[in-house]
């Protein structure tokens, strides 16, 4: 079983996405955003790696890309031993039902006009072959999994609160009996009280299916509860990536340790005591990020060289990785 | 209750109603609160619990119809403002009551340039000449940490980022020296990071300029660190209130307790699974005839669901509505 675990299940590698930037009447390319540039990362079976940063840093276009939603730049990306970035449309299709994705937004992620029993079994339609009883029955158990009452089936999600619909785009992800989901912000558009909901769902279905999570999300103690592994990322790079206890404990990169001290700390008593690392100034654009390390600009560490030469992304302890020249 | 001495803001038993076509909406129900010169008033809860809706009550700022307030008092500086006319109150908005609200996008005017909407309060509100006028809303948006900022007067929304644009929105708020700041999720769109860099600086504000503020979020980790009271609202009423410490040590409404249980803590171990509170937060198309946190309260036993608590003293500085006594483990006596 501990072998099992520590077996890659999605191995990605130089991952690079570069949106065209067009201009003028000709709809010349003048440049490119680099929303993602060049990270490698693996997810072994059964675990989830949390992918953590701020917004506009690239971690949704990752997300997308690991399951090809979009059409990759370079590099590839191995799923169960199959690397997808370069698979026909046909092979593709049929590599589909493996992997899913839980949208963020559940109110624009499901059809206002199909009742929640067709958002389920959608998925059934286009991949397996199965009567119309079958899928009752198969709409049925997920909606119990996911805790719908199966009365529902014949609803529209308008009629459902926020959580809930959470729950019907989960169904929906596990209909195909998944090996690997992609949630993308799952929780960040619910209250806070229904997001321990969701997210002890997630744990329940990983647990009882086998399922590897790549979990996608700005909230940095929800994804210290939840993820196995966290990578860090900062304007379409992985700065660092380590287990969850290792890096929330000791953070090795400066940008971790600044964004990890940001975080409010729900005691008042503590408030006054905190060493907190405020950093100056924004992030940069994706479409001109600075030369040399791209977190120099804001980085309290930095030296000349840092504006020179780029990091590389190095093995600093077992497992933890980072992307820093003055790594303490 | 209430301490009555020196408030800049007391409001009783205030009630609003939305009028809709599938009947009334209870959105603020009985909600009584004060503010005291300088001090910071948090009020915490989920969407929908009415904190916005009871903000903008206050000054108006709702469209009415469909909204009606529909009893209450708003005491703002010794006059009851729901007795006093429209172009009163728009002395008051925006002069001695500030607004900060969550998206600095939206709340922008994206046709003009920052300079012109930080000039335009000044010169309505203050009187100011424009080239007093343009010479303070430069100083103001130094204030707020605006790099160069006679040459940003020049610029348009659009050009700030995310964070600059919070900070834009806290200078316009800023602009007539406010008794009273209302700040509506300020830091809610805004990344970890930003949201630090705005909490210093609203931290940095009060000393320099001692104004009073309400800060509505459904962050307890920011309320945590820079309120000094807190009022917990569910499903449009004030279920507990308390000072900021006091509270999160020694939370007595269920409600309040279980929020804090929820709350994933960085600094601690990793709890196996996280509490959660099962069920949904109500829907408010009734005046409450009993405990609406009721159905989801572990504690709830007969008397939750025919009678609606009213706030009772814990300590003096402390009270909470709820018929459970946490303290002594059983039901208050009736």
């Amino acid at each position: 079983m501990l072998d099992d675990k520590k077996k890659p299940l999605v191995q990605v590698r130089n991952l690079k996405m570069h949106f065209p930037i067009y201009r003028g009447i000709l709809k010349r390319q003048v440049g490119a955003v680099k929303a993602v540039d060049g990270i490698s990362f693996d997810v072994f079976k059964g675990e989830t790696l949390g992918l953590v940063g701020e917004s506009g840093c690239g971690k949704s276009t990752v997300g997308r890309c690991v399951l090809r939603l979009y059409e990759v730049t370079d590099g590839s990306i191995d799923i169960d031993g199959t690397d997808i970035a370069t698979l026909s449309g046909v092979e593709l299709r049929a590599k589909r039902p493996e992997m899913q994705m839980i949208f963020q937004d559940p109110q624009a992620s499901l059809n206002p006009r199909m009742t929640v029993g067709s958002i389920i079994s959608e998925p059934l339609d286009e991949h397996k072959n199965m009567t119309r009883d079958e899928k009752r029955a198969k709409v049925g158990e997920l909606m119990d999994a996911v805790g719908l009452a199966r009365r529902f089936a014949d609803r529209y999600p308008h009629e459902f609160s926020g959580g809930q619909r959470q729950r019907i785009g989960i169904a929906r992800a596990l209909a195909l009996n998944p090996k690997f989901i992609v949630c993308d912000e799952p929780i960040a558009a619910l209250d806070v009280s229904i997001q321990a909901q969701v997210v002890n769902l997630l744990e329940d279905l990983q647990e009882k299916f086998g399922l590897t999570y790549l979990f996608i999300s700005h909230d940095l103690s929800m994804v210290r509860h939840l993820a196995t592994r966290v990578a860090v990322m900062y304007l379409g790079r992985l700065v660092e990536l380590g287990d969850a206890e290792t890096l929330y404990m000791s953070p090795k990169h400066p940008y971790t340790q600044a964004l990890l001290s940001a975080v409010p700390h729900p005691d008042p008593a503590q408030a006054g005591n905190i060493d907190r690392i405020i950093l100056e100034g924004d992030v940069p654009s994706p479409a001109n990020p600075p030369p040399g390390c791209t977190f120099s600009t804001r980085c309290p560490r930095a030296q000349p060289k840092c504006k020179q030469d780029s990091p590389e992304w190095e093995e600093i302890g077992e497992g933890h990785f980072a992307a820093c020249h003055f790594i303490e | 209750m209430r301490d009555q001495s020196a408030t800049v803001l007391d409001v009783a038993n205030l009630k609003t109603v939305f009028n809709t076509r599938d009947g009334e909406v209870h959105a603020v129900n009985d909600v009584s609160f004060y503010l005291k010169p300088g001090e910071l008033l948090g009020i915490v809860g989920e969407s929908g619990s009415g904190k916005s809706v009871t903000m903008m009550s206050l000054l108006k700022l709702l469209p009415i119809p469909p909204a009606e307030i529909r009893s209450g008092t708003i005491e703002f500086d010794g006059r009851n403002i729901r007795d006093i006319s429209d172009d009163d109150l728009r002395q008051i908005r925006g002069g001695e009551i500030g607004f900060i609200f969550q998206d600095p996008m939206t709340s922008l005017n994206p046709v003009f340039t920052v300079g012109f909407q930080l000039i335009e309060p000044l010169r309505v509100h203050m009187g100011l000449s424009k080239k007093q006028a343009r010479a303070r809303a430069a100083e103001l948006l130094e204030l707020v940490g605006i790099p160069d900022a006679p040459a940003r007067l020049k610029d348009f929304p659009h050009q700030f980022s995310g964070g600059m644009r919070q900070r834009v929105m806290i200078a316009i708020a800023l602009a007539c020296d406010p008794k009273v700041l209302i700040a509506d999720e300020p830091t809610t769109a805004l990344d970890v990071t930003i949201q630090a860099q705005i909490l210093e600086l609203v931290k940095e504000l009060r000393q320099k300029l001692g104004m009073a503020i309400i800060w509505i979020t459904h962050d307890l980790g920011v309320i945590a660190e820079i309120a000094d009271r807190v009022a917990v609202m569910y499903a449009g009423q004030i279920v507990e209130h308390a000072e900021v410490k006091e509270l999160f040590a020694n939370p007595q409404h269920p409600y309040t307790r279980a929020l804090l249980e929820t709350l994933p803590r960085m600094g601690e171990a990793r709890a196996a699974r996280l509490p959660s509170i099962d069920g949904q937060p109500p829907n408010l198309d009734h005046a409450p005839t009993h405990c609406e946190f009721s159905p989801r309260c572990k504690h709830a036993f007969d008397r939750c669901r025919v009678e609606n608590p009213q706030r009772r003293d814990v300590t003096p500085a402390h009270d909470v509505a709820c018929f459970w006594d946490t303290n002594a483990g059983g039901p208050i006596d009736a």
